[in-house]
């Protein structure tokens, strides 16, 4: 069969979604962002809300997520991406909002402003990356960071006296009465890209449920900061990130 | 029955980034020895061994594989 008769607009199984804008990402080649910001316009496609979401981008790579998801954004000054969101849900409570973070914005300047939008029960979505390291500002530790993970700062490795241990922010905020729902994912494979949208798509549905803040951690690779290939830096997350940050759920009601 | 797929790349957006070589079950497809206009290898298929399973088009980054399948 010749190629030219497989490629037929009836015979289209998976493409761009029109909810993704024609311009091309920022992100460096292989970067988890763009996978995510795929899963999330397919969810906002498939549930029909474009016209209905307002995303609040944040400070960090991710802080021109609005130039590739063709939804109402608002960009947040560092870390008070969840303040923003509380503000525009209680103004438009019919609309769905979301906020997307990265482990920078949210767990490092932004603990309060998360925190507290979380004990609230905002009924908000929050995305959080989470690659262990300042993405943006050229790969130096961030709260996230592993132990004995080398980054700009830490040459030598992480050092727990010197610099603290790695902070588990999703354990911490599923144990606040606020949260719904809190789950950590990955985007490394196609089989947990499909788990990560099944519950971004949660989420999406719980905040119209008036249930309470949805949290979503994706466990995600910087290929740049932690100075490996694409490919490279996916092994080295199954190998280092996963046996700490554990995938899964951790609360769900 | 055989199932036959296929898959177009938008190779100017293609970063070669080479996350979908490392998902294609079938060892479909490779990074071009041409450039784009980025300086980029861009993914392409290499042989006609696609199933049109799509594993390529959910790990891309940038969402620049369309995936065909036939059932023949």
């Amino acid at each position: 069969m010749d190629i030219k008769d497989i490629i037929k607009p009836e015979n289209k199984v998976y493409g761009k979604t029109p909810v993704l804008t024609d311009n091309v990402m920022h992100y460096c080649p292989g970067c988890s962002h763009g996978v995510v910001h795929k899963i999330i316009a397919e969810v906002i496609e498939e549930m029909g809300i474009q016209d209905k979401t307002i995303g609040i981008s944040p400070v960090g790579c991710s802080v021109f997520a609005y130039n590739y998801l063709d939804i109402d954004w608002q960009q947040a000054a560092h870390g008070r991406a969840p303040a923003l969101a509380t503000a525009t849900k209680r103004l438009y409570p019919d609309k769905y909002v979301f906020t997307y973070q990265g482990d920078g914005d949210l767990a490092s300047i932004g603990t309060a402003e998360i925190m507290h939008a979380c004990n609230r029960g905002e009924n908000i979505v929050v995305i959080f990356i989470n690659n262990a390291i300042y993405g943006m500002t050229g790969g130096q530790m961030a709260p996230t960071t592993l132990l004995g993970m080398k980054t700009a700062t830490t040459p030598y490795g992480r050092d727990a006296k010197l610099n603290g241990f790695p902070l588990k922010i999703t354990e911490l905020i599923a144990q606040l009465e606020g949260t719904c729902y809190v789950t950590r994912q990955s985007v490394h494979t196609a089989a947990a890209v499909k788990k990560a949208k099944a519950a971004i798509r949660k989420a999406f549905e719980n905040s119209a449920k008036d249930k309470g803040t949805s949290f979503v951690e994706i466990v995600s690779t910087c290929n740049s900061g932690w100075k490996l290939s694409p490919v490279k830096a996916n092994e080295w997350m199954v190998e280092h990130m996963f046996p700490f940050y554990q995938l899964g759920d951790l609360k769900d009601r | 029955m055989a199932i036959k797929g296929a898959i177009v790349v938008d190779t100017e957006k293609c970063k070669g980034c080479g996350l979908c070589v490392a998902a294609c079950p079938t060892k479909t497809i490779a990074l071009a020895k041409k450039v784009n206009g980025k300086g980029y290898n861009y993914a392409e298929m290499a042989n006609d061994g696609c199933i049109g399973c799509a594993s390529c088009a959910l790990v891309c980054p940038d969402a620049v594989i369309t995936v065909y399948k036939v059932k023949i």
